[in-house]
């Protein structure tokens, strides 16, 4: 099966008087419903990996490529328009538009891709929300939601244009257990059950080991790249 | 509704007050543009209309722009010899051949030419002395180029051929020596002719320094008084189309080589003042409009401020920079719409205003309010600079916000 996005021998060192090496030569597989966690400590480049991964940032060496593409040839345009169609990011901070109701915040990834009518993204709006049991709150403006369900939202807007590919900052960060778990069983359903691809960093174990392959990172390097053991 | 504009509704929506504020800077540099402009324009065109109406188009003078060479420098022309303290020849003054030259004028398509002497006169009723400008006309031709008879108050042309000495004042000369009609003056001209006129007219043509200073009286008579019989010194033009006044001017005084006036030259210190106070009046608003044009810089730099993380999180999402841009840009350029619809309320509502204004002037001209200019160049003039400056200003920081990036946004609110 070919890989749905591959990095290969990627680095990004951060120019300056002192140049600092996020991460290097990072070597990744990822194939289509595959469901991976990075892990490591902090300051490890986990998150650097993901804004690399997720066509966030551009890598200073190495190439990624989505669905094949070596997407260190396109410009901020097109790359935009990549995010915009194949990917779906989810970070610590929900990052919703504070002015927009639920419904519309969910709608924004849609109405800018525009790829089906008003109709059709209301619906799709509609289904995803209720999906992640949001009903209720459809008209609600960010502020007067709790934290996990401000997430929700955020990962309903994630979801807007059926990415390929789902990336997640910790996702859990700012959520209690229960809303974390809440997260990871969403995105583990949506490997399930369509097949889409999740890339989530998180530095909590009990969420990692859900996660169907760890990818661990120690100062910006690659150090364990394995399959979950199944105990279930 | 398209996304970005959706948006930049948003923003301002939600930040009324600050929106406010900027709407209403643009609105005043529009409203009080649009109120100046009526009030400059107006009153230009009106002393404009007025100097075309009341004064002859062109005039011709017995004058000579440069003073005729001494018959010494015309014998030698290259002489190394200077000859110093020879005084001028006498020289009859008067337009030579005028009758000619009235003929031949007349004669031109679209122009009517009136023989008058032009002379200074001291004028005396009672105990009261006042200098004035006499004009002799003739009251027949001098209908074919000035409005002199339309703007008789009292009296009229034709009495001047059947009264004694006829004499028509000015307005203000009238006020000033403190005669009316039917009262008789007596007229000393510098070449000491005395001479008993009566007021058989007052004329007000609004200008000034015309109804102050200008008396007319018969051609005949005027020669008599200046001691000049046969003698004309000026020669006022009035033409069908008044845009010709300058070529005609030019051509006039190469044919015959004395000094010929358009209204433009002649009023062209007023002319000139129009152009400093236009580029004042530009300048002050454009200075109103500028102001503005920070305010809308500061209101979208807030936002983009306040709006990073929306801008990150927007980007993240696959906007592209030029969806940022637009949304800023948007939000400018709606200041700017609203500001300039309501400052051509504005603007409305200030002429309305200014209207109905009533008081006393005598400057250039004697008035009793102000004259207003109402054209719609004058909307469109101040509604797309306060468009484009609000552009420009929100250009700035639009450019910034689509530069952000996203990753160092994201990593810092984390």
């Amino acid at each position: 099966m070919s890989a749905v996005l591959e990095a290969r021998g990627v680095s990004r060192v951060l120019s300056g008087a002192v140049p600092v090496t996020l991460v290097q030569d990072i070597d990744l597989h990822i194939e289509r419903g595959e469901f991976i966690a990075i892990t490591g400590p902090s300051g490890s480049g986990k998150s650097s990996l993901l804004y690399l991964l997720g066509l966030l940032d551009l890598p200073t060496r190495g190439v990624v490529r989505l669905e094949g593409q070596d997407t260190g040839r396109l410009d901020s345009e097109a790359l935009a328009a990549l995010r915009l169609a194949k990917l779906g990011f989810v970070f610590q901070f929900h990052f919703l538009l504070p002015e927009f109701s639920v419904l519309d915040n969910v709608l924004l990834p849609m109405r800018r891709l525009a790829a089906r009518p008003e109709a059709g993204m209301r619906q799709r709006a509609l289904a995803l929300l209720e999906e992640l049991g949001l009903t209720a709150k459809l008209a609600n403006l960010p502020e007067q939601l709790s934290g996990g369900e401000r997430q929700r939202v955020a990962i309903a807007r994630a979801l807007a244009n059926e990415p390929l590919v789902i990336l997640a900052d910790e996702p859990t960060g700012n959520l209690d257990t229960r809303n974390g778990q809440i997260v990871f069983d969403i995105f583990r359903r949506l490997v399930r059950d369509n097949g889409q691809t999740v890339i989530t960093v998180t530095h909590d174990p009990n969420l990692s080991r859900q996660a169907r392959r760890q990818v661990h990172l120690v100062d910006g390097r690659l150090t364990n790249d394995a399959l979950t053991p199944q105990t279930a | 509704m398209p996304l970005v504009l959706d948006i930049a509704l948003t923003h301002l929506r939600h930040r009324k007050r600050q929106s406010l504020v900027s709407v209403l800077g643009v609105a005043m540099g529009v409203g009080f543009f649009i109120a100046m402009a009526a009030l400059m324009q107006g009153f230009q065109s009106y002393f404009i209309t007025k100097v075309i109406d009341v004064w002859p188009h062109v005039v011709m003078k017995d004058e000579f722009r440069t003073a005729p060479r001494q018959p010494a420098e015309v014998l030698f022309e290259a002489g190394a010899l200077r000859l110093d303290g020879v005084k001028p020849r006498d020289e009859l003054r008067g337009i030579r051949d005028a009758r000619v030259a009235l003929a031949e004028i007349n004669r031109m398509p679209g122009v009517t030419a009136a023989p008058t002497l032009r002379g200074q006169v001291f004028l005396r009723y009672g105990t009261r002395d006042v200098s004035a400008t006499m004009v002799g006309i003739d009251p027949e031709r001098e209908r074919t180029v000035s409005q002199l008879e339309k703007d008789l108050v009292a009296g009229n042309l034709n009495a001047l051929y059947s009264a004694a000495n006829g004499l028509i004042l000015g307005e203000g000369v009238a006020r000033k020596i403190g005669a009316e009609m039917g009262d008789t003056l007596t007229a000393i001209s510098p070449a000491g002719v005395v001479l008993k006129m009566k007021v058989i007219g007052i004329f007000r043509t609004g200008i000034t320094v015309i109804d102050n200073f200008e008396t007319y009286t018969l051609l005949k008579k005027a020669q008599v008084l200046q001691g000049r019989p046969n003698v004309i010194n000026q020669i006022r033009i009035r033409l069908a189309d008044v845009k010709q006044a300058r070529t005609i001017a030019g051509r006039l005084e190469a044919r015959y080589g004395y000094r010929t006036e358009s209204w433009e030259e002649t009023y062209e210190n007023i002319l000139g003042i129009f152009v400093i106070q236009n580029g004042i009046m530009y300048s002050s608003v454009g200075a109103i409009l500028i102001v503005a044009a920070f305010g809308i810089f500061n209101i979208i730099s807030t936002v983009i401020h306040e709006k990073t993380r929306d801008i990150a999180i927007l980007k993240s999402m696959g906007f592209a920079e030029r969806d940022i841009r637009r949304i800023f840009l948007l939000e400018g350029l709606l200041v700017g719409i609203a500001g300039t619809l309501i400052g051509w309320a504005l603007g409305q509502g200030l002429t309305r205003l200014l209207s109905v204004v009533r008081f006393n002037i005598e400057g250039f001209v004697t008035a009793q309010g102000f004259f207003l200019y109402y054209t719609i160049n004058h909307y469109l003039i101040a509604g797309s600079f306060a468009l484009v400056s609000s552009v420009f200003a929100a250009y700035l920081p639009a450019r910034k916000a689509a530069r952000l990036n996203p990753v160092e946004i994201i990593r810092g609110a984390a």
